[in-house]
Formats: structure tokens, C-alpha cells, sequence
């Protein structure tokens, strides 16, 4: 287990120096002059040059490569090309709205998904069974902006209910801040569960056809105890994959949900950046996302080998 | 083959799920013969109309037909999965082979970098690259296929590794037989199931992604029909006229739905392990 964790540790670091570059790489092969692409019609030779002179775009490609990664280690994105103002605040800023939508979001899939994947195992094939996996997976094949803009339509038409605008921090108003996020994380969330249900659902019925479950029968202890004390624990380990993969997901796939709802959340930064071409942002935004998801797939790595010691590398 | 055929005709869900797959192939391919009007074209004294015998599934708010843009949208939709899915498949399949066969220094570049191509939300990465080649009906299949490239290359490698150690490999291998050869004739028939499989369900993925990039108005371009962007177009006018919401709506769903039931029943009836 330990020399796993280690090795998995191991691969980390050059995954993220790989990100780092392939970013930034992605970044500086644009089409065009960034000079230009940032001035429009306002450039001038003379102020292109000062531009580029300012931002370091003469220099070779892996010098401007250390100077923003070195900027990166001590916390320094760079500034926006369009407000000026440093990047990192206003991630940090935003990330602590994406990341409550996201465990919102979760909690919503985790109330749906889990019982639902349980009765759908121990139910097998009965039309409750047969009923649970066709809503989940319709719930798979439903895009969060496809639900998101019909849910608006239905409450719209039937409730005259309008999901409210301007958000407002949890700190400054509790109240007004959860029924701002209820729609987004019911979508978030339903669009989630989906592939939790069935996954659930598959394990435990995996889990429910092994030897040590017959055993557990045949000792006569009852089916709730069995279930809940012997199957639930070893089918939650996958289960617990998925969640984590999902979290990872959410965190950096907030990005539709918050644009419908014009939540100003980091996926909202990024369409921002990219809209406008500020590439900083991107460049910063892009990174931040993808080392947190790098970070969550890891730690659940670390977490699915401390709780299944068989798992082993390669 | 015969007996995969066989077997899916038994499988109800399945077929279902193939006869919905086969019929938007079929309006996407049909599109310029069953369309009732030109997508683009704009009927100005027939705004926002509901769905009437003239035009089946109402206008939107410029008086385009909706059921001729859904039938194009299913066109963009269709080519942008099969051309996208294409790219990824194909690469992985190449670098999968690659890294799987060789090993080595081999392996580790080509699965570091595709550790790296993991490392991004699937649709952060299309956005990305979108972001940086600008958006067009070119980049978004370009895009999407780089996003499918990972998976594919992991499932190749996974399973040139598993069939490199069967013993009729080893003795292919032993009687002199080269290479290029061994891969061709007995390594790609055994991995040409799973790899089906992930085919129909990258599909399905990269239909979804396309719909996503053109809601976010960073896929297809107007005046171009694309399901997403219709969809994200009639956010405006919805509660007037909600049938310019629904039915993009739908289709996006269903299509999908569709793609998923049919990758679903492939790989049960694939899936050696479920062999009975």
C-alpha cells in the first residue's frame, strides 16, 4: 500500500509540470499577435512594442515560461490584461462559490443516488429495478445546460417562479445565498446521480453475489444486517471513486451551470477570460482548475488504496 | 460477429437504442431531401409562431423553421461526433498500440502525456484549445477529438498488453512471424470489441461536448444550425414561445439517450467476462 501511495506521490509532480507547460504552451501558440489581439484598433507599432516590451513577449518562449511559473510558486498569476488586477484574489474569491455550489451539488446527488442504487440492487430486476435504471440512465444522457434551461422554462410557465439573480455570499446572507444556489445544485446534482446510481447499483450487486455474503446468509443473520453491515462496505469503495471523480468534475465543470445562471464562480472567470482574451485569466483559471482535479483524483487514489489494500501499481 | 448481431436483436433496449441512433444518422444524411425549408432562410411575417401544419415545430424569433434547423443540427451533430471521434480514435489507437507493443521510454512518454491530457475536466480542455484555435465547425471537431485521444489510447494499451502475453502471440512470435504483421492479424482483431464499444459511447460524449461548446457560443457559429446554440438562443424568448426551448431540448436528449442505451447493450453483449 505505502510503496503505492509513494509511486502514486511520484507520478504527481511531473503530471503537474506537464500541466504547467502544456498550458501554457497551449497559451502562446495562438494565432496572432497577442499585442494586437489586446489594443485592436488602437495599435500602433510604437505601442505594440511598449506592450510586449511590458509583458515580457519579446523574450525566448522558455524564459517567459520561468517567469510566469516562477510567479505561479510564490502565488503570482500576473494581473488581468483587462482590469489589471491580480489574478490569484479574485480565483480564490470566486473558487469559494464554485466550491459550494459543488458540495451542494453533491449532497443533492448523494440523497438521490444512493438509496435509489440500493433499492435498485436489492429490487433486482423487478420493474422498481427496471424503473430506477432507465431514470438514471436518462439522468446520464441529460446535459446540465439541456435540464438547467428546461427547469427554468417549467417553473417559469407552470410556478411563476424565476430563479433569483444577484449573489450574494453565504456570510452576508444565508438565506438568500442557499435559494440563489437551490436550482444550479438540483441541476448539478440530478446530473450527477445518474452515473452514482449506477454505480451503486452494479457494486453492490457484484458485492451480493460473493461467497462471504452467502456465508453471512447461511449463518441465518437477517438480509438488513447482511446488507448494511457486510455488502454496503465493500461496495462503497468504488463508489467512493466516483464521487471523488465527480467532485473533481463538478469543481472544474461548474463552468455551463454558472454561465445560466450568472453565478461569478471560477468556471464563469474562465468563459470571461476566454471571451474577452484575456489570457492571463485563462492561462490562470485553466491551472487552477486542472491541479485541483489532479489533487482530488489523487487524494482519492490514496484513499481507494487505504481502503482496498489489494489495489497495487500496474 | 454473427453472434453479436444475433444476440443484439434479442436485446430490446438495445435495439431501441440502435433503431434511435440510426434514425438521426439518417435525418442528418437526408438532411437536404426532407428538410421542409432552408435552415437559414428567415420568414419575417412568421416570428415565434407555434408548431402549425406549415411549420411543424413552430419558428424562432428571426421565423426560421425549427424542425429544418433541428434536421440540419442533427447534420452538424452527427459530423462533428463521427469526425472528432475519428480523430481520437484514431490517434489513440496508434499510440496505444505503440506504447502497449513497445514499452519502454515509448510507453512512458506517450502515457505521461496522456496523463497530463487526463489532468483537464473534459470539457475545460475543449474549451481551451477552442479558446486558443478560435471557434468554428474545423476547431470544435479538432477540440473534441483531442479530448477523446486519452481514452482511447489507454484502452488500446491496456489490452495490446493483455494479448501480447497469449500464447498464440508468443507462438506467432516464435515462429518468426514480424511485427507490423503480429499487430495487424492478431492483436487488432481481439481489442476490435472493446474499442467498439468505446466508440459508441465517445459518440455520445463528443456529441454532448459539441452541444455544450456551441451553447456556449464557443462551438458552431451562426447561421449555422447547432442544437446547443439553438437551445442557448431561446433562453431569451422561451416563456413566449416555449417550443423553440423544448424541442432542441429534446433532441440533444434523446440522441444521447439513444447513443447511451446502444454503447450500454454493446458492451454487455461484448464484455467477455458476462460471456454465459
Amino acid at each position: 500500500m505505502y510503496t503505492y501511495i509513494l509511486r502514486r506521490l511520484f507520478l504527481f509532480i511531473p503530471v503537474l509540470f506537464g500541466v504547467t507547460v502544456f498550458v501554457f504552451l497551449v497559451m502562446n501558440i495562438i494565432p496572432g499577435d497577442i499585442a494586437s489581439i489586446i489594443l485592436g484598433t488602437e495599435a500602433t507599432p510604437e505601442l505594440k512594442e511598449q506592450l510586449r516590451q511590458e509583458f515580457g513577449l519579446n523574450l525566448p518562449l522558455y524564459q517567459q515560461y520561468w517567469n510566469w511559473i516562477s510567479g505561479v510558486f510564490v502565488g503570482d498569476f500576473g494581473n488581468s490584461l483587462r482590469t489589471g488586477a491580480p489574478i490569484l484574489p479574485e480565483m480564490l474569491n470566486r473558487f469559494s462559490l464554485t466550491f459550494e455550489l459543488t458540495i451542494f451539488a453533491a449532497i443533492i446527488s448523494w440523497m438521490i443516488a444512493i438509496p435509489m442504487g440500493i433499492l435498485a440492487a436489492v429490487k433486482r430486476n423487478t420493474k422498481g429495478d427496471i424503473g430506477i435504471r432507465f431514470v438514471s440512465l436518462l439522468g446520464v444522457s441529460i446535459p446540465n445546460f439541456a435540464l438547467a434551461t428546461l427547469l427554468i422554462l417549467i417553473l417559469s410557465l407552470f410556478f411563476n417562479y424565476y430563479p433569483p439573480v444577484g449573489y450574494v455570499g453565504f456570510l452576508e446572507d444565508p438565506r438568500r445565498n442557499l435559494e440563489i444556489l437551490l436550482i444550479p445544485a438540483i441541476v448539478l446534482g440530478t446530473s450527477m446521480a445518474g452515473s452514482l446510481m449506477r454505480m451503486t447499483r452494479s457494486s453492490i450487486l457484484e458485492i451480493l453475489g460473493q461467497d462471504f455474503i452467502r456465508t453471512a446468509q447461511a449463518k441465518g443473520i437477517s438480509q438488513k444486517m447482511v446488507l448494511f453491515k457486510h455488502a454496503l462496505r465493500n461496495a462503497i469503495i468504488p463508489v467512493l471513486t466516483i464521487i471523488g471523480m465527480q467532485i473533481g468534475y463538478l469543481l472544474g465543470g461548474t463552468i455551463i451551470v454558472e454561465q445560466i445562471f450568472s453565478l461569478p464562480g471560477l468556471g464563469q472567470m474562465v468563459l470571461t477570460g476566454i471571451n474577452q482574451r484575456d489570457f492571463p485569466v485563462v492561462q490562470g483559471t485553466i491551472l487552477f482548475i486542472a491541479t485541483i482535479f489532479v489533487t482530488v483524483n489523487l487524494i482519492v487514489d490514496i484513499l481507494y488504496s487505504y481502503l482496498d489494500p489489494r489495489i497495487s501499481y500496474d | 460477429m454473427k453472434e453479436i448481431t444475433d444476440r443484439l436483436r434479442k436485446d430490446k433496449i438495445g435495439m431501441a437504442g440502435l433503431i434511435g441512433v440510426l434514425f438521426i444518422i439518417l435525418l442528418a444524411f437526408l438532411a437536404p431531401v426532407i428538410a421542409p425549408y432552408n435552415p437559414t432562410e428567415m420568414f419575417n411575417q412568421h416570428r415565434l409562431e407555434r408548431p402549425s401544419t406549415q411549420f411543424w415545430l413552430g419558428t424562432d424569433e428571426f421565423g426560421r423553421d425549427i424542425l429544418s434547423r433541428i434536421i440540419y443540427g442533427a447534420q452538424v451533430s452527427i459530423m462533428v461526433g463521427l469526425i472528432a471521434v475519428g480523430i481520437g480514435a484514431t490517434f489513440g489507437f496508434i499510440f496505444g498500440l505503440l506504447a502497449g507493443f513497445f514499452k519502454g521510454w515509448v510507453d512512458n512518454t506517450i502515457m505521461r502525456i496522456m496523463d497530463v491530457l487526463f489532468a483537464f475536466p473534459d470539457l475545460l480542455l475543449a474549451l481551451a484549445i477552442v479558446a486558443v484555435l478560435g471557434p468554428n465547425l474545423r476547431n470544435t471537431m479538432i477540440a473534441i477529438g483531442i479530448v477523446t485521444i486519452p481514452v482511447f489510447t489507454r484502452l488500446v494499451r491496456a489490452s495490446v498488453i493483455a494479448v501480447k502475453e497469449m500464447d498464440f502471440v508468443l507462438s506467432a512470435e516464435s515462429i518468426g512471424i514480424k511485427t507490423p504483421r503480429i499487430i495487424l492479424r492478431h492483436i487488432t482483431p481481439y481489442i476490435l470489441a472493446p474499442f467498439l464499444v468505446q466508440i459508441t459511447l465517445a459518440l455520445s460524449i463528443a456529441i454532448l461536448a459539441e452541444a455544450a461548446l456551441s451553447f456556449l457560443g464557443l462551438g458552431i457559429q451562426p447561421p449555422h444550425p447547432s442544437w446547443g446554440s439553438m437551445l442557448s438562443d431561446a433562453r431569451g424568448y422561451m416563456e413566449l414561445a416555449p417550443w423553440i426551448a423544448i424541442f432542441p431540448a429534446l433532441f440533444i436528449i434523446l440522441t444521447i439517450f439513444c447513443f447511451n442505451l446502444l454503447g450500454d447493450s454493446l458492451r454487455d453483449l461484448l464484455d467477455p467476462k458476462l460471456k454465459s
